[in-house]
């Protein structure tokens, strides 16, 4: 094999990988945040709604789970202006990845929900408590901690997908590595240093989210 | 020049279906081997194999798969091979099925009692008999549903090798683009197609699934 390795070059342009990476964590959180209060919401309507507003989440869960992330975000970036709705990259992204992370996180939550046992909150209405401190502490509260894995890999998940926007030249972390590879032609370098980064920023969510669990849920 | 969107211009969307269908199975079949060796290393009772299946899935699922076909598409040409996209994408989807197939095989070998095992050599089966004719049979019966899901994964994932320039659903759903300029209802298309796909997937998935809680 007759290639030289060569990272300095990539190195060199540390400034953009930077940029890059704040990018990417600033989506990720923003959509991770959206994505996980609008999820709760609609796995809300999934499992207490009224016949036809359940009918409309999940026909709107169904449809997103089955169709891939990149033609959702095609679709907002390159299809809406086309029927008047034009949207710049950030906006589009943001709002592709959220779209996508709410669908996945409905299903997840309202997962959690079915997982309460009914005699749970029998329990709690014998208590006494209250509609709103039976879904806080006996629905909402114990359904998060069952489903708490699945919700952290399903955001480490999109943490990576971000990657995604770079398609539509979202200045991300990803979208760095094809401006540096366009410097300086050195494609397989600087992908395996984006990927390197990328892992870091998994093990760093994935520390995070365990330390999160430690803190939320651990019995008094 | 642009034209207008025409039926011939589904047909070639309902055609570059193929290439995504193909993709996936080859995809799914370069992930199984992968993912036998992981399942096998990550249950099996050695240290050594126990890191390794942990290790691999760990890096494979921490790194974006945009980034795995990239490092394949420029790492193969790298090594003197001039590559068509559809082998760098097929080595980077095996690659990444093989991380996530082997997770889930793997959960279905361990949850099968230590019992099992014990009654099959207590009735003088051989290990590799043991596997065929007690193991196996009872973990596939618990990993189908996943790989079933997951096997919906793979094809709204086959989407990212168009970045590579390898020509399926989206690939083809950009082209048209480009020809039509009408992007809206290309990619309300393509998606269309996408999801016909997907979701008879998805919904075998969850019957599986609710059949294999009625058997416990």
């Amino acid at each position: 094999m007759a290639y030289t390795f060569q990272f300095r070059d990539v190195f060199a342009q540390k400034d953009a990988i930077v940029d890059g990476m704040v990018v990417t964590m600033q989506l990720s959180g923003v959509t991770i945040g959206l994505g996980f209060v609008l999820g709760t919401l609609v796995a809300i309507v999934l499992v207490y709604g009224r016949p036809w507003a359940v009918a409309l989440a999940r026909v709107y869960v169904e449809v997103i789970r089955n169709t891939p992330l990149i033609v959702q975000l095609f679709l907002i970036f390159f299809g809406l202006p086309g029927v008047g709705i034009k949207l710049d990259v950030t906006t589009a992204s943001l709002l592709a990845l959220t779209i996508n992370l709410t669908a996945y996180t409905a299903e997840i939550v309202r997962a959690g929900f079915d997982s309460i046992p009914k005699s749970q909150i029998e329990a709690g209405i014998s208590l006494g408590l209250t509609r709103p401190q039976i879904f806080r502490h006996i629905v909402l509260l114990p359904a998060i901690k069952n489903v708490y894995p699945s919700l952290s890999s399903q955001f480490v998940l999109l943490m990576l997908a971000t990657s995604v926007v770079s398609q539509i030249s979202a200045a991300d972390l990803f979208h760095a590595g094809s401006i540096i590879q366009s410097r300086t032609f050195r494609d397989f370098e600087v992908y395996t240093v984006i990927s390197v980064l990328y892992l870091c920023l998994t093990l760093i969510m994935r520390g995070g989210f365990g330390l999160c669990y430690h803190l939320l849920f651990r019995r008094p | 020049m642009i034209r207008e969107l025409a039926l011939l211009d589904l047909y070639y969307l309902v055609l570059a279906v193929r290439w995504t269908i193909a993709l996936t199975l080859l995809a799914l079949a370069g992930g199984s081997i992968i993912g036998l060796l992981v399942a096998a290393g990550g249950a099996s009772h050695h240290r050594l194999p126990q890191w390794l299946a942990r290790g691999y899935v760990g890096v494979v699922q921490g790194i974006p798969l945009l980034a795995w076909l990239f490092i394949f598409y420029f790492g193969l040409s790298i090594v003197g091979y001039d590559l068509p996209p559809l082998v760098a994408a097929t080595v980077g989807f095996s690659v990444y099925a093989g991380a996530f197939l082997g997770e889930i095989w793997r959960g279905a070998l361990i949850a099968i009692p230590r019992t099992q095992w014990e009654a099959g050599t207590s009735i003088g089966l051989t290990y590799l008999e043991q596997l065929r004719h007690v193991i196996i049979p009872q973990a596939v019966r618990i990993a189908i549903p996943a790989t079933v899901g997951f096997l919906v994964q793979l094809i709204k994932n086959t989407s990212l090798a168009a970045v590579i320039g390898f020509v399926e659903l989206t690939r083809e759903g950009q082209m048209t683009t480009a020809a039509t300029f009408q992007p809206f209802a290309v990619y309300l298309l393509v998606a269309a197609l996408y999801f016909s796909l997907c979701y008879p997937l998805t919904r075998y998935s969850r019957i599986l699934e609710g059949r294999r809680r009625a058997v416990r």
